[in-house]
């Protein structure tokens, strides 16, 4: 055991970690990862646990003349009820491309920022829109409705007036 | 003792204004070579110049003072700023009415307000154009590639500065601005919509989330992008500007050709030689630093001192920056459109003009115009200096394989493919219109830029074959983007009215 092991080695190879080392190197990781995760858990506040949006549903009655395919659209409101012989639906009027305000055309809805263009049942006809317009959900009777504009429902969904 | 303590208190007392400039300022007037170099190196604020500056830096046509430009009309959109600060109240409506009492009541109020927004404007046109000059002068060779990242960073801190300075105002143009901004942050959901995995990885979702704080632009969105504006990226900027300044000196100064102090010729007869009296160089710290110094393996003659030479051009670009955001300012004031409506879209809604190209694209899919082919864009620019390699033309404009004739045909090619493109789908529709039924995943990718891009990037290659250099590539790809950039921002800007539909002229919107 009196020939050195060191003397032999390529001055190329990287030399066995020494304990001195090892500690430093390990107490500096740790730091690292105690500092990376204390950044973590800061990034974790700025994303909000409560969103403070107004409140998503609203109460609304429908006009007894209403027409059939005819939308109500409820002033201060992004959403557009009909009436017809299924039933009660609420299409949103909120594009689903980068979330204008559609506005209503004779074929349906038109969007003012880019262009696509819907069915009155908020189908998508043209343009850059990925989806259809959603359908919100809906409930109460007789005339009398509550909308929920935080609640998707599948389109087709109606409620039988 | 001759004279007195009081008599002595005096004298000092009347020699105390003059003691306390001359401990100012340490080295003297600056009259002599000596103390013009000690006045910079001895100065915190001006020790991030070289004591002397090399003749072919000082030239107008290696810089055109582009950086200076940029760095002069951020320190006015700075002091503008926090003069604004005094008034505005970051909160919905009444931000409005603030902006409003701005405008009208505040002295000087209006004046200042749009020295702020053309400063803004200068500030983005700036760090364009000198980004253009770094690349067609191929500065951001070795050693200064890692420059350009930083360069690149001060440029999306731009963008985001102006982004996030125009929801401030809370008007129509502000509030639907910012909602398109927020929902192409949220466009990853295109993508994860198709996959079906929008319930367990809602990039897009959370993006949104974060930025706006909510689910709608509303308070939290305001007092966020304003904490942004006034304080997040102001000092992300001063960082990387800081960075930024102190490489280019250790970078050895400006780029310049090899052979420049020949193209130079020899200083003028006036220029005092350096060095001759007592040359005492000593090595100190620089026998520990590596890399290179301004001065190794040539010889200083070729600089002069940068106080005054250097100081007073940048000083001349400085009030000539202050000239245009004036001019501009009493020219035009910055818009101010009605309070936001969240149930009425402004229609057209566009953004700033130096995001109108991206709009376009993004009025085909928001994914791909709105994030992919900016990702791309940005990705493409920072590998720039790590792909070309090569030597030839740093420092010369247009430098390298092909040169300005191979710039000039990237621009008539440039400019062909964009129009094409562009021209084609507005007049015959995009993927939608011929196929209804095609999945939606194709119609988020295949953009028209995706397809602009895809014909660059097959155009440089060509190019980097036929002229067998990585360079030629990159100018005949950079010229191209420009082109496309500059296309698409006019037709954005110009061609785009209600409903994005296309118009020769905005006299010809209807009224709506």
């Amino acid at each position: 055991m009196t020939t050195h092991a060191t003397t032999q080695r390529s001055r190329l190879d990287p030399e066995p970690v020494s304990r001195r080392d090892f500690l430093g190197l390990a107490s500096l990781w740790a730091a690292a990862a105690a500092l990376g995760v204390a950044t973590l858990g800061m990034l974790r506040l700025p994303k909000a646990a409560v969103l403070s949006s107004p409140s998503k549903k609203f109460r609304v009655t429908l006009p007894e003349s209403l027409p059939a395919g005819q939308p109500f659209i409820p002033p201060g409101r992004s959403v557009a009820l009909y009436r017809n012989a299924e039933g009660v639906f609420a299409v949103s009027l909120v594009c689903t491309h980068l979330g204008c305000i559609v506005k209503q055309n004779p074929d349906g809805f038109a969007c003012p920022c880019h262009g696509s263009l819907f069915t009155a049942a908020g189908a998508v006809r043209k343009g850059p829109a990925p989806r259809a317009l959603a359908w919100h959900k809906v409930t109460g009777s007789g005339g009398h409705y509550i909308v929920d504009e935080g609640v998707t429902v599948p389109p087709g969904t109606y409620l039988k007036a | 003792m001759s004279h007195s303590a009081l008599s002595e208190f005096a004298a000092n007392l009347r020699a105390a204004p003059r003691r306390v400039l001359e401990t100012m300022f340490r080295s003297g007037k600056p009259t002599t070579d000596r103390t013009r170099s000690s006045f910079v190196f001895g100065n915190v604020f001006l020790h991030l110049h070289p004591a002397r500056t090399h003749r072919w830096s000082l030239r107008w046509t290696t810089t055109w003072g582009l950086g200076i430009l940029c760095g002069a009309s951020f320190l006015i959109t700075l002091v503008t700023g926090v003069l604004l600060m005094f008034y505005y109240k970051p909160y919905p409506d009444v931000a409005y009415q603030s902006i409003k009492d701005i405008h009208f009541v505040v002295p000087t109020g209006q004046f200042i307000r749009n020295i702020h927004r053309w400063a803004a404007n200068v500030m983005v046109v700036g760090v364009f154009l000198h980004m253009a000059r770094v690349f067609y002068t191929a500065a951001y060779r070795a050693p200064r590639e890692f420059n350009w990242l930083i360069g690149m960073g001060l440029f999306i801190v731009t963008l985001a500065l102006s982004f996030t300075g125009y929801l401030l105002p809370w008007d129509q143009l502000a509030y639907w601005a910012t909602t398109i901004g927020a929902n192409i942050a949220q466009s990853p959901r295109e993508i994860t919509d198709a996959l079906g995995i929008t319930d367990t990885f809602d990039i897009g979702g959370l993006q949104r989330q974060l930025l706006l704080g909510s689910d709608v632009v509303g308070e939290e969105a305001l007092i966020r992008f304003y904490l942004l504006h006034v304080m997040i990226l102001p000092l992300a900027l001063v960082l990387l500007m800081a960075v930024h300044f102190w490489r280019i000196r250790k970078d050895g100064g400006l780029a310049r050709p090899d052979d420049a102090d020949q193209r130079l010729g020899p200083p003028p007869a006036d220029t005092y030689p350096v060095f001759t009296e007592a040359p005492q160089k000593t090595y100190q710290l620089a026998a520990l630093v590596k890399g290179r110094t301004p001065a190794v393996g040539r010889g200083p003659e070729n600089t002069v001192p940068t106080m005054p030479h250097l100081f007073y051009a940048e000083l001349g670009v400085f009030m000539l920056t202050i000239l245009i955001c004036l001019g501009l300012a009493i020219w035009m004031d910055a818009p101010l459109k009605e309070l936001a409506n969240p149930n009425v879209p402004e229609n057209p809604a566009k953004a700033p003009w130096y995001f109108l190209g991206l709009q376009e694209l993004v009025s085909y899919s928001a994914f791909m115009g709105g994030v992919g082919i900016p990702m791309i864009v940005i990705i493409g620019l920072g590998l720039i200096p790590y792909l070309d390699r090569e030597k030839t033309g740093t420092g010369e404009w247009f430098g390298g394989p092909g040169g300005g004739r191979l710039v000039a045909s990237s621009v008539v090619f440039g400019l062909a493919a964009v129009l094409a493109v562009e021209v084609f789908a507005i007049r015959l529709g995009w993927l939608r219109e011929w196929f209804p039924g095609i999945p939606q995943l194709v119609i988020t990718f295949i953009n028209p830029g995706t397809l602009i891009a895809a014909i660059y990037a097959l155009y440089s290659l060509r190019v980097v074959h036929r002229f067998n250099s990585v360079r030629a590539g990159a100018l005949a790809l950079f010229t191209c983007f420009l082109c496309g950039f500059v296309v698409l921002t006019i037709i954005g800007t110009h061609f785009r009215g209600p409903n994005w539909h296309f118009y020769w002229s905005p006299a010809d919107w209807p009224m709506h």
